[in-house]
């Protein structure tokens, strides 16, 4: 036992090099699965050689029932969810790791201090792990929350909000910095309510930092969290001198920060327009009372859609978040193999937040086994909207409103959106004319080109592949 | 003591810059397995909980220690096995490039 323990800082060294080759391959499409695959095996081993240590193998008593609890929830979690409810399960993994995170460094702060106690880098350490790891822990659960639909996904606004947001963020850091003064020998503080109140500070701001964001940018508040998780791990490997967790922390750290920009600048915001920015606020509501006055949407049978669509040429099919919800995939592989047999062109239209994340709809469709081919990306199929005849909108809204282009005062005004208005004929299938996420009104809806079918997404479609078989 | 905070502090640094070499170009579509890896790497923390489990003695140490291995292990658990699931799909398809991933 006691030589096989001098092999597990080489194990952790092992580790740390298997989650860098992880990232790298997660970065690229045909190695992402041997990636992360490669990433497990390291974590796997990691975990047992951390066996290897006394304290660890004597506690076995406390330790192997929480290992079998956290398996059981991750596990059923992770292959319960359907593909829909994907972006929230990563939001409530993220968030365990935060209070993972967050709950080390309190133990190793009063480990520390009942050992007489830290250095003062050893304190700052510990500090930044709990503060930034509640933040990540609590931010998380109010994504989730609002992704799962059990909290009002709009941003949630009040007054003098920035100043309670502040409040909180001042408190907190005023604490910590009182047990620093603390950890220095400067003055005595009231440590264990001191460590107490920053972390329940530390929570509140979480909550505090997340409720005024909407629905529509949870994905990159999702990844900016993940971002966090990541420093505090670090953070709390450097409070407990432990190099491979301050590796593998610091490299999501990093790899998150970058992935944030990228989807940011996938939407075309600045990453602090969405973090403090109104989206969906008191503004939209206002042009939403603009462009409904007078004028009208027109509504059309699935006969009329199948129709449209068996007349057509060159069809553009733009999936967003409807289509998700109603696992509507299948049908609009169907849908698509029955206008492909009539020698019409059928092509996807991505765009990049389409759904609610990043790829969210290139995972569904390659589940229906929609060739890969046919998925086109926004700058690649923009400019052919308008030589279709017919653009099928499933579930999508805020990527496809003209608002973005030509609105100044919208909300989403300068978002790259998809040219959906300048096809030939338009047919949304929504369920109703509710606005999206984003909670502004879609003007595309009141054009003339336009015909709503209302329905939810995978009902909707069976009945256009219905009226299509009949004709046939 | 101090020394082996600032050691981790290099360590820190260097981990930075290869987060950032790593991730330099990654097409839209992989941006959420990718989330969701990195996700699961950080998990790593289940190490610090499993070595700081036992450290504080007492009732209130043993319910945080138990916390925290718990919560890791979600994350860690979770977190691999939601971005494979997601793989999985990208993988699925009738193509002929199927059976050339497998290494």
């Amino acid at each position: 036992m006691e030589q096989l323990r001098e092999f597990v800082p080489w194990i952790y060294l092992i580790a740390a090099i298997t989650f860098i080759f992880g990232l790298k391959g997660l970065s690229g499409p045909t190695t992402a699965q041997l990636g992360n695959r490669v990433a497990a095996a390291g974590m796997l081993a990691a975990v047992i050689a951390t066996f290897l240590e006394q304290q660890v193998a004597a506690a076995w008593v406390l330790v192997l029932p929480a290992i079998a609890i956290g398996t059981v929830i991750g596990f059923v979690g992770a292959r319960q969810v359907p593909m829909t409810a994907m972006p929230q399960m990563v939001a409530i993994f993220n968030g365990a790791g935060g209070g993972a995170a967050a709950l080390v460094s309190t133990l190793e702060y009063l480990r520390a201090t009942g050992a007489g106690g830290a250095s003062v880098g050893e304190v700052i350490a510990i500090l930044l792990g709990l503060m930034i790891g509640a933040v990540s822990f609590s931010g998380s659960i109010i994504a989730f929350g609002k992704l799962q639909g059990l909290i009002d996904a709009k941003a949630f606004k009040y007054a003098g909000q920035q100043l309670v947001t502040g409040g909180l963020f001042g408190g907190m850091l005023l604490l910590a910095l009182l047990l620093v003064a603390d950890a220095a020998g400067i003055l005595a503080a009231p440590k264990e309510l001191a460590l107490g109140l920053v972390g329940l500070l530390a929570l509140a701001f979480g909550v505090a930092l997340v409720m005024p964001i909407g629905g529509a940018d949870m994905p990159v508040v999702i990844s900016l969290l993940n971002a966090y998780t990541g420093l505090a791990v670090a953070m709390a490997g450097l409070a407990i001198g432990n190099q491979m967790l301050i590796v593998a922390g610091t490299l999501v750290g990093a790899s998150g920060t970058i992935l944030t920009r990228l989807m940011s600048k996938a939407m075309n915001r600045s990453l602090g327009n969405v973090l403090f920015g109104a989206f969906g606020a008191a503004p939209a509501a206002k042009t939403g009372a603009k462009t409904d006055d007078g004028r009208t949407f027109r509504e059309v049978s699935a006969e009329d859609a199948a129709i449209l669509l068996g007349y057509a040429q060159s069809v553009i099919i733009v999936p967003g978040y409807g289509l998700a919800v109603a696992q509507a995939q299948h049908n609009v592989r169907e849908l698509a193999d029955l206008l492909e047999a009539k020698g019409i062109e059928v092509r996807y239209a991505i765009h990049p937040v389409a759904g609610r994340m990043p790829g969210h709809m290139n995972v569904l469709l390659a589940e229906a086994n929609v060739p890969y081919e046919k998925l086109f990306d926004m700058e690649q199929i923009n400019e052919d909207f308008q030589r279709a005849d017919v653009a099928l909108v499933i579930g999508a809204n805020d990527v496809t409103n003209p608002a973005a282009r030509k609105d100044t005062s919208s909300p989403i005004y300068g978002m790259p959106i998809l040219n959906v208005d300048q096809a030939q004929n338009i047919i949304v299938i929504k369920r109703s004319m509710k606005p999206g996420f984003a909670g502004i009104d879609n003007e595309l809806y009141l054009d003339p080109k336009t015909g709503m079918l209302f329905g939810d997404a995978k009902e909707a479609v069976s009945r256009v592949v219905n009226e299509l078989k009949k004709a046939a | 003591m101090s020394n082996e905070v600032l050691l981790g502090a290099y360590v820190f640094m260097l981990a930075i810059w290869v987060g950032n070499e790593v991730i330099s170009k990654v097409p839209s579509t992989l941006h959420t397995p990718l989330m969701s890896g990195a996700n699961a790497i950080h998990g790593i923390i289940i190490v610090g909980a499993l070595l700081v489990a036992t450290a504080l003695p007492g009732p209130l140490g043993t319910v945080l220690g138990f916390l925290a291995v718990v919560l890791g292990t979600i994350n860690v658990v979770g977190g691999f096995v939601v971005t494979d699931r997601m793989l999985q799909m990208f993988k699925a398809r009738p193509r002929p490039a199927k059976p050339a991933e497998t290494k």
